[in-house]
């Protein structure tokens, strides 16, 4: 993330979060993905850092999105931005789903997973 | 550093535009629908609502670096007994054409909004409302994301170095619009949090 387009302070690089190309074997996606899904264990949305998005867009974004307050989102986006990542919702996996193709059409590079 | 957007009183934003500058940010958005849309499948009518309501979408990640970015994968870790890449699949499966509708959109409002200040004005003063808003954003992030992947920009310092650039050096005139765009969203921002 960037503090300010003239002094930019980003960590973490995005490209991990690109899926290579190189990956060309890939398994045929089936309507039921072979998850072990432990029922009693949360899913959770992590929103990732990338040197690309504005830490006040990401504050914007989760204030607007999550409806989290100011002091609160401010927190999540400086968690994103010193801790390379931060937990910004937790549920059920279609809930997560749902948040984290919100997240990405704001273009925020997020993913989830169950909260073991 | 040169505060672009103002905010309106009641919601929405203001911002003076030069030709050159208003005439540049349109190319830019074009582009970017011409990008989303090498990602359309040639059977599937783009703008068919009906058929694109029942047609599923890609599995597989887009091989652009940049379309990459836009669209990432969902899932990344399912612990060692999952399968994260036929969960991702499936996940872009059902929200990579609605995600790709809408980025798609929000480059045509900027159009829409950048022709509507009419040619041959030297300074054009663009009226944004709050639905207005937040699409110009949206569109000004994901023009960022895909110039930030050209650029090669992977970390902080990146930037940095291209501030340095000669003005010789071919990446000079992206990454000055690189710059600029920033500065217009960050103000955009503030506008809107205002």
């Amino acid at each position: 993330m960037i503090a300010r387009p003239s002094s930019s302070t980003a960590v973490l690089s995005a490209h991990s979060a690109v899926a290579s190309p190189v990956e060309t074997e890939r398994s045929q996606a089936t309507a039921t993905p072979s998850v072990v899904a432990d029922p009693d264990i949360p899913w959770i949305t992590l929103v990732h850092n990338d040197p690309v998005n504005l830490m006040s867009y990401v504050a914007y974004v989760f204030q607007s999105y999550f409806g989290y307050s100011e002091a609160k989102a401010n927190q999540l986006m400086l968690d994103v931005h010193h801790k390379g990542r931060a937990v910004v919702s937790s549920g059920s996996r279609e809930e997560m789903e749902r948040d984290v193709q919100a997240m990405h059409g704001y273009g925020l590079w997020a993913t989830l997973r169950q909260d073991r | 550093m040169t505060d672009y957007f103002e905010p309106l009183p009641g919601g929405g934003a203001i911002a003076v535009f030069d030709e050159f500058e208003a005439a540049l940010l349109r190319a830019y958005a074009e582009q970017m629908l011409e990008l989303l849309g090498t990602r359309d499948e040639p059977d599937a009518p783009a703008d068919d609502l009906l058929a694109s309501a029942f047609h599923s979408g890609p599995t597989e990640p887009p091989e652009d670096p940049a379309l990459a970015r836009l669209f990432p994968d969902a899932y990344t870790d399912l612990g060692p007994d999952g399968d994260a890449t036929a969960a991702s699949a499936e996940f872009r499966r059902y929200t990579e054409n609605d995600l790709r509708a809408r980025k798609r959109d929000d480059a045509r409002a900027v159009i829409r909004s950048l022709d509507a200040l009419g040619p041959g004005e030297q300074r054009a003063v663009l009226h944004l409302k709050p639905d207005e808003c937040r699409q110009w954003l949206g569109a000004l992030n994901d023009l960022r994301l895909i110039i930030a992947s050209r650029l090669e920009i992977t970390v902080d310092e990146d930037f940095e170095v291209l501030l340095e650039l000669p003005e010789t050096d071919p990446r000079s005139p992206l990454a000055m619009t690189y710059g600029w765009l920033t500065a217009l969203q960050d103000s955009l921002v503030e506008s809107m949090m205002h």
